[in-house]
Order: C-alpha cells, then sequence, then structure tokens
C-alpha cells in the first residue's frame, strides 16, 4: 500500500509539470489556433530566469588570501557575493538562498514580455497558414532558443537549490497512520504539486470568473462573433500568449529544484506535453490537466519493478500506449469537442 | 534586361563537372600509389579530431578539444612543452612528428554513432586526417573504431568506458587508453568492503543500453564476490529525466546501497533525486544508506553540486595527483586555459602526444607500424604511473582512482578527493576473461 501512494504521489508530481505545459499549449492553441513547438522551450526560460537569478545573486568580488593555494600553487582568490558584503553575511546568504521562489518574481514579467514578443514578432504571421507550417517555424524558433541558452549556460545541467528550509523530506507515513519511513517524500515535490494546482486554478478562475476571461472563452468558442461585437479579442488573445508563456516559464522556475536545469530540457517535455493534450483532447482545458495528472500517474506505476519484469519496455512506451488506446476508443480524446481540428 | 545563359546541357555539363571534383578525393585515395591512408606528402601532417561539439556531452568535448590544441602545440615545438618534459620515451623532439607540422581538423560526433561516423569519414576522406581521437561514449567509440578500420587510419578512442570497446569490438586499428567497466569494480570493491563492510544488499539503477549493462556487469560481480546480495538491477531508460518513480522502490526494497550505474545528466538528475528522497539519511538494515556513482567525471561532480559528498566512485585520472607528468600536465593546461584539466582532456591530450610518439619510434605514418610501436608499449610520465599499451586487445593498463564527493571544498575545482590510488596489478584481467570474450583484433589495415 505504501509503496503505490509513494508511485501515486510521484505521479502527480510528474503530472503537475506535463499539465502546466500543456495548459499553456491548448490555451494557445484553443485562443490562437496555434500548435506551438516551442512551448517546451518556455518551460526552459523558466527554468534558467532562475539560473540567472542565482547567478547574478552570486557576483562576487575576489580577494587574495595568502594563506591557500589554488590549483596552480599561486594565492588562492576567494570571491565573496556582493549581496553579502552590501546585507551582510547572514542576510546575503539567506538571499542567495531563497534564489528560486524570489526567481517567481522575477520570471513573471519576463515570461510575458517573451511570450508577447514571439507572438507578436513571428507567431502572428502563421495564424492562416497550415499547421505544418506553424510546427515548423515553432519547432526551428525551439531550436534557436535552447542554442542561445546553451551558448551562455553551457551544455552542463545546472544545480539550482531548494531554499535550505523547504529541502530535504518529510516522513508523510507517519502522518496518515502508516509506520515510520514508509512513505518518505522529498518536501520540493509536494511543493511543486501544490504550486501547479495553484497555477492550474488560478487560471480557470481568471477563465471562469472574470470579464476578461468570458470575453476569452467567448472568442475561442466563436471568434467573428466576439469581433462584431466590437471587442478586440486578437489583443486578448496575445496576453492570453503571454500568460500561457508565464505559465510554462513558471513550471520551469519550480522545476529546477527537482532536476537541474539544462538547455535541452523544453525539448525531453515537448512531446510528452503533445501526447497529454491530443489525449486530453486538443483545445480541452480541463482535459489538459486531467491528461496530465493521468498520464504522469500511469508512467510512474509502469517504472515500478513489477511492471517492468512483467512487461518489459513498458515504462518507455505506457504513454503512448495509452493515447492510441483513448484515440481509438474516443478520437476526440478525453475531453474534445467537436469540430476543433476537425476541418 | 540581362541575357540568361542556362541551359538544361549546361546543367548537366556543369553538374558533371563539379560531381567529378567532388569526388577527386576519394577516388585519389582509392587509386594512388600510396603504401597507405593519407601518406603525408608535404611538409605537414593533419590529426582529426572527433569530439562532442553539441549536444549533451559538448561540455566534455571542448575540454578534450582544448587539451588536443595544447597537445599539438607541445608536439610542435610551441608552449612550455609540457609532458613532452616527464613522457619517458624521448622520441618526440619539438619538431612535430617526424619533422612534419602537426595540424588539425575537428570533427563534431554530437555524441550520436551515425554523427561521428560521418563527421570521421569526411576527417579522413576530404581533410586527409592520419589518425582520429576524442569522443565522449563507447557506442560513438565502437562505431567510429569500426570506420578507422575500414578506412585504414588508427584510432585514439577517447572517453569509453564500455567493457566492449577492447572486449568484443576490438580492432586491431584501435587503442583505447581510458579505463573501462572492470577495472572500476576491480578497484572500487575494495574499498567500498573497507568502507561499507561485506554485508550488504545493493540496488543497481542501470542506464538501459551498451555502457550500463557492461558496468552493472562488472559491479554486480566485483561485489558479489565480495559477500554482498545484489537484490534488484533496474534498467531506466537513457533519455529519462526524472527518476523519483525509480528512487522510491528504492526505499522498502530491503537494500542499503544504491548503485547508480548512470553517466552525464542521466547520473546528476538521478543522484540528485537520491538526494531529495533522503537516501543518506537513512538506516537500512541497521546499517547507513549508502549510494556509490562507479564512473565519475569532474564535469558530472559539478553538475551534481553538493548531492555528490560523500559519495564514492572511480575515475582514470585527476587533477590532483601528483606524479610529474600529472603535474607537468596540470601547469600548461591550467596556465593556458584557466581551469584544471578534466579527466577526458587529459586522456586525449596522452594519446594525441602517444600517437606522435609511436611514428617517431615506427619511423613512418604507416598505420601497421604504429601499431607495432604502440602493442605491449610501457612508458611512465604522463599521468598515473607506469602504464602498459596491452598488444592482445589495445587497451591500456595503470593505475585506477577511486575518488569520493569533498565534504568541504575549497573552490570549484575540488569537489572530489582522491580516496586511494588502485595499483595496475590490481585491476588487470586476462584478455579471455568472459567479460571481454568474443571478439577478435584482426589484421591491421593499412588502407590506400
Amino acid at each position: 500500500m505504501d509503496a503505490i501512494l509513494l508511485q501515486i504521489l510521484n505521479g502527480l508530481d510528474k503530472g503537475s509539470a506535463y499539465a502546466l505545459i500543456a495548459l499553456g499549449l491548448t490555451l494557445i492553441f484553443g485562443t490562437l489556433g496555434v500548435v506551438n513547438f516551442a512551448h517546451g522551450a518556455l518551460f526552459m526560460i523558466g527554468a534558467f530566469c532562475a539560473v540567472t537569478l542565482q547567478r547574478l545573486l552570486n557576483l562576487s568580488f575576489e580577494t587574495v588570501d595568502e594563506t591557500q593555494k589554488d590549483f596552480l600553487g599561486n594565492p588562492l582568490k576567494v570571491k565573496t557575493p556582493y549581496v553579502e558584503a552590501w546585507f551582510g553575511p547572514e542576510t546575503g546568504a539567506a538571499i542567495i538562498d531563497w534564489s528560486v521562489p524570489l526567481a517567481i518574481l522575477v520570471a513573471i514579467p519576463i515570461m510575458l514580455l517573451v511570450g508577447y514578443v514571439m507572438e507578436r514578432g513571428l507567431i502572428k504571421h502563421f495564424y492562416k497558414r497550415p499547421h505544418a507550417d506553424q510546427i515548423l517555424v515553432t519547432f526551428g524558433l525551439a531550436i534557436v532558443l535552447q542554442e542561445i541558452v546553451k551558448y551562455f549556460f553551457g551544455a552542463n545541467p545546472i544545480q539550482t537549490p531548494p531554499p535550505e528550509a523547504l529541502s530535504g523530506s518529510i516522513d508523510l507515513g507517519v502522518m496518515v497512520g502508516f509506520d515510520p519511513n514508509a512513505i518518505i517524500y522529498p518536501i520540493w515535490r509536494l511543493i511543486y504539486f501544490a504550486f501547479a494546482t495553484l497555477i492550474i486554478g488560478g487560471i480557470f478562475a481568471f477563465l471562469q470568473f472574470t470579464t476578461f476571461g468570458m470575453v476569452v472563452r467567448a472568442g475561442m468558442a466563436d471568434r467573428e462573433t466576439v469581433g462584431l461585437l466590437g471587442i478586440n479579442i486578437d489583443r486578448r488573445f496575445t496576453i492570453m500568449f503571454g500568460i500561457a508563456a508565464a505559465v510554462a516559464g513558471l513550471a520551469g522556475v519550480m522545476y529546477g529544484p527537482l532536476n537541474p536545469p539544462n538547455y535541452h530540457m523544453g525539448m525531453d517535455f515537448l512531446v510528452l506535453s503533445f501526447v497529454v493534450v491530443v489525449v486530453g483532447g486538443m483545445g480541452s482545458l480541463p482535459g489538459a490537466v486531467l491528461a496530465g495528472f493521468l498520464l504522469g500517474i500511469l508512467e510512474s506505476f509502469a517504472s515500478t519493478t513489477w511492471a517492468t519484469t512483467t512487461i518489459p519496455g513498458i515504462n518507455q512506451i505506457i504513454i503512448y500506449l495509452v493515447a492510441i488506446i483513448v484515440l481509438l476508443t474516443r478520437p476526440r480524446g478525453l475531453m474534445g469537442r467537436k469540430g476543433v481540428m476537425e476541418d | 534586361m540581362s541575357k540568361n545563359d542556362v541551359t538544361r546541357r549546361r546543367v548537366l555539363k556543369t553538374g558533371a563537372v563539379a560531381g567529378a571534383g567532388l569526388a577527386m578525393p576519394t577516388v585519389f585515395t582509392a587509386q594512388s600509389a600510396s603504401a597507405f591512408t593519407n601518406e603525408p606528402t608535404g611538409s605537414n601532417v593533419i590529426l582529426g579530431f572527433n569530439v562532442p561539439q553539441t549536444g549533451p556531452y559538448a561540455e566534455e568535448g571542448n575540454d578534450e578539444l582544448l587539451a588536443q590544441q595544447l597537445a599539438v602545440e607541445h608536439l610542435n615545438g610551441e608552449g612550455d612543452g609540457g609532458c613532452l618534459n616527464t613522457f619517458t620515451s624521448k622520441a618526440l623532439k619539438g619538431n612535430g612528428i617526424l619533422g612534419k607540422k602537426v595540424e588539425f581538423v575537428t570533427g563534431d560526433t554530437q555524441t550520436k554513432s551515425d554523427a561521428a561516423r560521418a563527421s570521421a569519414k569526411s576527417m579522413i576522406e576530404k581533410d586527409g586526417a592520419v589518425m582520429i581521437n576524442g569522443g565522449s561514449s563507447s557506442g560513438v567509440a565502437v562505431a567510429v573504431q569500426g570506420l578507422c578500420q575500414e578506412a585504414g587510419v588508427i584510432f585514439m578512442a577517447g572517453l569509453t568506458h564500455a567493457n566492449d570497446t577492447t572486449g568484443k569490438d576490438k580492432k586491431a586499428n584501435g587503442f583505447r587508453h581510458f579505463f573501462n567497466a572492470y577495472m572500476s569494480g576491480a578497484a572500487l570493491a575494495p574499498v567500498l568492503a573497507a568502507e561499507m563492510g561485506k554485508e550488504r544488499r545493493a540496488y543497481h539503477l542501470t542506464a538501459d543500453y551498451n555502457w550500463g549493462w557492461t558496468q552493472e556487469e562488472s559491479i554486480v560481480a566485483s561485489t558479489e564476490a565480495l559477500g554482498w546480495e545484489t537484490v534488484n538491477t533496474v534498467k531506466t531508460p537513457l533519455a529519462s529525466t526524472d527518476f523519483s518513480s525509480y528512487i522510491a522502490p528504492v526505499l522498502n526494497s530491503g537494500a542499503d546501497v544504491l548503485v547508480l550505474n548512470h553517466y552525464g545528466g542521466n547520473m546528476v538528475n538521478s543522484l540528485t533525486n537520491a538526494i531529495q528522497f533522503g537516501l543518506l539519511d537513512k538506516v537500512a538494515n541497521g546499517k547507513d544508506f549508502k549510494i556509490v556513482v562507479p564512473l565519475y567525471s569532474e564535469l558530472m561532480a559539478a553538475g551534481a553540486g553538493e548531492n555528490i559528498k560523500g559519495v564514492l566512485g572511480s575515475m582514470n585520472w585527476n587533477w590532483q595527483l601528483q606524479d610529474e607528468g600529472t603535474k607537468a600536465f596540470v601547469k600548461s593546461f591550467g596556465e593556458k586555459y584557466e581551469k584544471p584539466p578534466s579527466n577526458s582532456a587529459q586522456t586525449c591530450y596522452a594519446q594525441v602526444l602517444l600517437y606522435a610518439d609511436a611514428v617517431e619510434r615506427a619511423g613512418t605514418f604507416n598505420p601497421c607500424g604504429v601499431v607495432e610501436a604502440l602493442e605491449d608499449f610501457e612508458f611512465d610520465g604522463l599521468g598515473n604511473g607506469p602504464t602498459w599499451y596491452r598488444g592482445a586487445d589495445h587497451q591500456c593498463f595503470k593505475d585506477v582512482l577511486v575518488v569520493r564527493g569533498n565534504e568541504n571544498p575549497t573552490n570549484a575545482y575540488d569537489t572530489l578527493e582522491i580516496v586511494e590510488i588502485t595499483p595496475r596489478a590490481q585491476v588487470e584481467y586476462d584478455p579471455e576473461h568472459p567479460m571481454f570474450a568474443g571478439g577478435s583484433l584482426g589484421e591491421c589495415n593499412p588502407g590506400s
């Protein structure tokens, strides 16, 4: 039982990342009709917002310590971060320690801007082009973005650890009546799941309970009619693109402490996220979230020893297997709407 | 209005001439009177450095390239000479190779076998490279080694750790300076016994490809010989980025040691995940839980950050060694690039010098002469102490390092500390050992 609960937790955690990325993809597809293959790159850029802030906070000045030697036997140059010099060692170290949560504040405006520039500068020119053209140009953009990141940050993964107070793991099992050490789970993974739930809830609330959201939903249902009412729906859709970019970016910022960011991380999630969108149903926001968590949990269970010994290789194909089964039985996906991508 | 002279006939003619022109290097190679492939006839000789310049191992490839460039400088008599001053063979004079100035071309393996073969082929056929060196993957090494054997040039494999490179896939034209998975197991086992005891239960997570399998086989064999029990061996897809669903079952498996047969990004992520799940804080079977990473590199250690503290593993070489060859190389590399070299850099540097030295001693660039000069060659002064290139399988034997993630690093470069220098004799094995059986060197191929 404890092993099953652990895999459900892992699945929810993986599913959080899938759901957040797929939610953004669906928002863009539902509003602008664009298949955005650069969405994984937005996730990666978000993670590198945290890396950049961490590096900025660690900018240091050097002092020579004659008592220590470097690898060549020369006096050691000791680096002291400016924030520690300005705010004192303890406060400065605490600011650096909390760089990932602080990066959320930095990433929101940056990702909104990135999304705005991407949409206005490139993607809007492909609205009326076939989906194949959109896929090619956004995939090309993704490659350009990841190569830019690699140029500046290198190919190695870069650690962005969580704050000391939120690192490590807690004994969840004891809290729900299991034996001690039965269900030990990392704190930051629980935070990631809670964060994803909050963001997803926030997006749904925004679309459901605000006038802006109502207009966007109306535009998704019938763009022309909303336009005829004198509403500038294009501007709102551009804003939604920015919001979708911010969601992907925030997912990336918070993901960094789970697995160290590298320039390729967006591509690692891209294909999986598209499968999530298709399984959930093209254009369906609840479908994207449901499929994200569902596939995350199934993938976790497929990685267990029991599953891999029973069906060798199941851990590598489970998501695609589920996609095939869903599309054969429900061609529009779990919650797909009639008419979407069917013309 | 300009006149357009383009006609179908003219296009066909131009295409035929251009096609013949492009095919010329291959045609000449195939029909020339040279005794061997790419025999240098001018005042220079071309070496081909085939390293990952893009892809996940680009950092390692970059370090290899820096070291190869440094080796070329030293061969041409530039810089401080580096290991030419400590190498026990005194055939190299700093005047190139056989009096010819050394030049080089580079290729990008992308850590993909097909791309690596294509770039090596291009360097051999178009640029006239007489030797190919570098790489950061066993799959690439085996693929390029096969190509070099067919083409008739020498292959000095870079970072390749799978047993098969000098086991079932060994080739007469190929040599490996790097250590292998068997040696990692042989070096690690006594240290593991001393530090963790002989009654341990190990759980293996293994990257699901050739290198992972051979490393798992080697470590399982060496630890079971100690008396350890193997609780489980789980294969993880190479493309995995999150290992939480593989780590979680370890918690309640009855294991008290986790062995991560992972490299590069896989290792950084699996180790990070294992630390997140508190494995190193856990007590299992009445013992402190331990993690072992059998193959380390400095760049991986940097990627893993603080998670690597206290974790044992093995290495081919480390800049902190105190032998004269290491000190000379670290000084040269450090002063030029302002950082210590990685073990992949040292491997490629040593290989370029060894190739050049073999040519000098053989008195020819003919690959068969070079092979003869390298087989059973014993030397010192390039790092790791006395070293032997065994003729039977073209595997290099030297001391192997057992290292541990430094608990108190003083700078960005001493993330690993040397725990033990395992003597060469302890990691030697019979060429017909079952883990290496099934292949044959075959005959040296001079090509042409």
